[in-house]
């Protein structure tokens, strides 16, 4: 076997390790967005599935209990609701009939279990007026302001 | 007044772009020196103008003329001095000025540096150089124009997004970030005047090796800082989320990185000549299209995309610059051939192959990871996105294989490394690397790939530590010089080398930070009563009282923590939250307390009104800082391996204009 194609063939060996590396990731950590309705659609369940639900949190819906850090809401796209339970503190942009995208899974028929809130002023559920302050587009948990370079 | 200064300065330094580059072009068809000089000339004029413009934009802010839009949007009367003179790179027309303003600064320096040295390459790079100003020029005349003016004048501005008047961080992370993607123009702009002159040699590749370092080098400050800043300000208590925009930023890292490795391989073996420019090329697209990933919005909000002229003018620049670039490549490719072969697969040029593969493939997953929602909106018509998980079982393999290239790199020989070298080089670090992985063994360090990475940067620092050792020893022998002595000169006499082992040893310390803060973590949320405390880890938290207060921009709702360490009072903390009137949201403010063991992390999550209840998000994350320190490790390396060389430079000067810098003998 000349050098070449030693070379190569380790190239290859490399090539095919990322490859498999990279669809095992994305068959791993693939997050489906869903929108209420749609979840509607499926009879309210998608097991064993991550899910991002988005809409609008329902004003009147949100109730925090501080000792037991449950956090309940309901989330909206305008034609269904779906319920969420979630532990922890809201977020600080987090606030009823503003956009929020919530991931988690569904368990049964209860609600909706969210592991990690994404509060953001939505541009789908409440489109911010022209020339708005671009802060309103902040993505508090994990996504970093858009203007922040 | 300083919106028409400005906006006249803009379109000045716009029209003598346009003008340089077409007598830079025609000057090299005619071949007119004074032409050139003329392109030459027009460069350092729209350095000139664009530091009239940021000034002027700066006391439009210093000033309070809310009559520029601008300034209405990013300032306000009680905004402090700091924060206001910073809001020149808080939105975009701002951070396109600064953006102009780096360019035409390092322009200016690389005509004023290389233009006596270069005589053939620089006509073509002045003409690059000035063809990115234009874009930039373009884009702040028109459709992104920071001296935009408004009426009615409002008495009083928004000021700055809450969360970049938040920390002074925001100070260093944009624009050391900036001048990161405009440093890697240079050597974009000699590779492409390599190859419009068929000058394909080394001499570029010289040239580009410190502007591509310093570049390397900003870009590496512009990361750790905004790691930190995440870190300190948006209160999750991480450093790096695998958003979009920090992906952005590590892309052209991660091939700049690749650019780093390979250009010595050429220098010394004159083999992958293709390959370098092909880098280069994708470096300087990747910068661009990290500017456009942060400043368009596109991934977080598909709004401000459509909005705004600028993100379609971005995708047309990269698309222009990727299409040119790559029919120039191949156009050469005949005067791209490699003048000699791979010796043996045991070499440093085979170790540098493989790291390349590796940061390639590196870069693709996270640029595939980033773009995947639309890619699977556009491809399979469903919104899917991934993660940080994604990322971790991608990447963290990958960073293994490469801090293993890392520590062997280095000290392998060129061409070909016979096994009793390698004894005679990993034997010992080998050894202590066994035994320290062992002694996390034995701390209840558990996994793959903890183990490994703690294994692999020990075996990382231990070789860099015994060639310094070795160096010194071997000088001491021959010179008799002190430690002290002999390990300056050995460092100055081998900047490169040492410089680079440096580096390496801080992406070492960088390593042992993430995987123990990561492995480690501890985590606990709890609502409290004043009085109440919770344990985490050694530390009993103590929620003492709320206290709130009312300053000029910003009401502030603090909460006060006693720490507790084995019944010992070790510290008081004060998370809050601060409430900006522009807002109808407070920005919380965490508290840390760092020490180079582990960093107690307080978040003020949330509070009752009365303050009869606080809730507080507590974490203990270890060896925090040494991510930090390994950041400032890695600039350290880096300016070493920068700094001019006073030999070098002397028998440059002396020898005259045609004298071109010697390869280093490292």
């Amino acid at each position: 076997m000349t050098k070449k194609t030693k070379l190569l063939l380790g190239g290859g060996v490399i090539v095919i390790a990322l490859a498999y590396l990279i669809n095992s990731g994305i068959r791993e950590a693939s997050v489906y967005y869903i929108t209420p309705s749609e979840l509607k659609a499926k009879g309210g369940t998608v097991p064993d599935r991550s899910l991002r639900l988005g809409g609008m949190v329902v004003p009147g819906s949100l109730q925090w209990e501080p000792q037991t850090l449950k956090l309940t809401f309901r989330l909206t796209d305008g034609k269904e609701e779906v319920a969420v339970e979630h532990t922890g503190s809201p977020p600080d942009l987090f606030k009823e009939g503003a956009g929020a995208v919530v991931e988690g899974r569904c368990v049964g028929d209860g609600p909706f279990q969210s592991s990690m809130i994404m509060a953001k002023h939505s541009e789908e559920y409440s489109p911010p007026e022209k020339g708005a302050h671009p802060a309103e587009h902040i993505h508090q948990t994990l996504v970093k302001p858009q203007l922040t370079p | 007044m300083i919106a028409t200064l400005g906006r006249f300065s803009v379109w000045l330094a716009l029209a003598l772009a346009v003008y340089g580059i077409c007598v830079s072009v025609l000057g090299i068809r005619r071949h007119r020196p004074a032409l050139i000089e003329s392109a030459e000339g027009a460069v350092f004029s729209i350095f000139g103008l664009s530091t009239f413009a940021v000034l002027l934009m700066e006391a439009g802010l210093v000033g309070h003329d809310f009559s520029l839009e601008y300034v209405a949007r990013n300032a306000s009367l009680d905004t402090p001095l700091f924060y206001t003179i910073i809001a020149l790179w808080g939105a975009l027309e701002g951070s396109i000025l600064l953006w102009i303003w780096l360019l035409a600064l390092m322009g200016t320096l690389v005509v004023m540096i290389e233009r006596k040295r270069q005589r053939e390459l620089m006509p073509y790079v002045t003409t690059v150089l000035l063809c990115i100003s234009a874009f930039f020029l373009f884009l702040a005349a028109f459709p992104a124009s920071p001296f935009t003016t408004i009426s009615p004048v409002p008495p009083d501005g928004r000021g700055p997004n809450p969360l970049l008047q938040n920390h002074p961080l925001m100070a260093v992370h944009p624009p050391g970030l900036y001048a990161g993607y405009v440093g890697w123009s240079i050597p974009y702009a000699f590779g492409m005047a390599a190859l419009m002159t068929g000058r394909l040699g080394e001499t570029w590749i010289r040239t580009v090796r410190r502007w591509s370092l310093a570049a390397w080098g900003f870009l590496t400050i512009g990361i750790i800082v905004g790691g930190r800043w995440s870190y300190e300000v948006l209160g999750w208590g991480g450093y790096w989320a695998w958003d979009p925009v920090e992906n952005a930023s590590l892309l052209p890292w991660l091939t700049g990185t690749a650019f780093l490795h390979t250009i010595m391989i050429q220098e010394r073996r004159k083999m992958l000549k293709f390959w370098n420019v092909a880098l280069v090329i994708i470096t300087f697209a990747l910068t661009i299209f990290g500017t456009f990933l942060t400043r368009s919005g596109i991934l977080s909000s598909v709004h401000a995309f459509s909005d705004s002229a600028v993100g379609p003018l971005f995708l047309i620049f990269i698309g222009l610059t990727l299409f040119v670039s790559f029919s120039l490549l191949v156009y050469r490719s005949d005067k791209l051939q490699a003048e000699s072969e791979l010796d043996s697969l045991v070499s440093r040029e085979s170790a540098f192959l493989v790291n390349n593969l590796l940061l390639l493939g590196f870069a693709f997953a996270v640029l595939l990871g980033t773009l995947f929602p639309l890619l699977s909106e556009a491809v399979r018509g469903v919104k899917v996105s991934v993660g940080e998980p994604f990322f971790n079982t991608v990447n963290v393999p990958i960073g293994l294989g490469l801090l293993f290239l890392m520590a062997i790199g280095p000290l392998i020989a060129w061409r070909h490394a016979s096994l009793e070298s390698l004894r005679r080089t990993f034997a010992g670090p080998l050894y202590l690397a066994v035994v320290g992985t062992g002694m996390c063994w034995f701390f209840g360090v558990r996994g793959l790939y903890p183990l490994l990475a703690f294994a692999l940067s020990l075996f990382t620092a231990v070789t860099v530590f015994q060639e310094f050792i070795r160096g010194v020893r071997a000088r001491r022998r021959n010179t008799g010089e002190g430690y002290l002595t002999a390990l300056s000169r050995l460092t100055s006499r081998g900047r490169r080398r040492y410089g680079g082992l440096i580096v390496h040893l801080g992406v070492a310390f960088l390593v042992i930070g993430i995987t123990a803060s990561s492995v480690f973590k501890l985590e606990q949320e709890v609502t409290l009563k004043p009085g109440e405390s919770l344990q985490l880890g050694r530390y009993q938290v103590r929620f003492d009282e709320l206290s709130a207060w009312q300053e000029p921009h910003r009401f502030v709702v603090q909460g006060n923590f006693t720490i507790f360490n084995a019944n010992q009072k070790v510290a008081e903390m004060r998370p809050a939250k601060r409430f900006y009137p522009a807002e109808q949201q407070p920005i919380g403010t965490v508290d840390v307390r760092s020490t180079m063991r582990e960093d107690l992390y307080l978040v003020l999550s949330s509070f009752a009104k009365d303050g009869t209840s606080a809730t507080v998000k507590a974490l203990v994350r270890p060896l925090v800082m040494w991510i930090w320190v390994g950041g400032w490790v890695m600039i350290l390396g880096s300016l070493i391996a920068i700094w001019p060389d006073r030999r070098r430079v002397a028998v440059t000067e002396a020898a005259g204009e045609y004298a071109v810098w010697q390869p280093g003998r490292s």
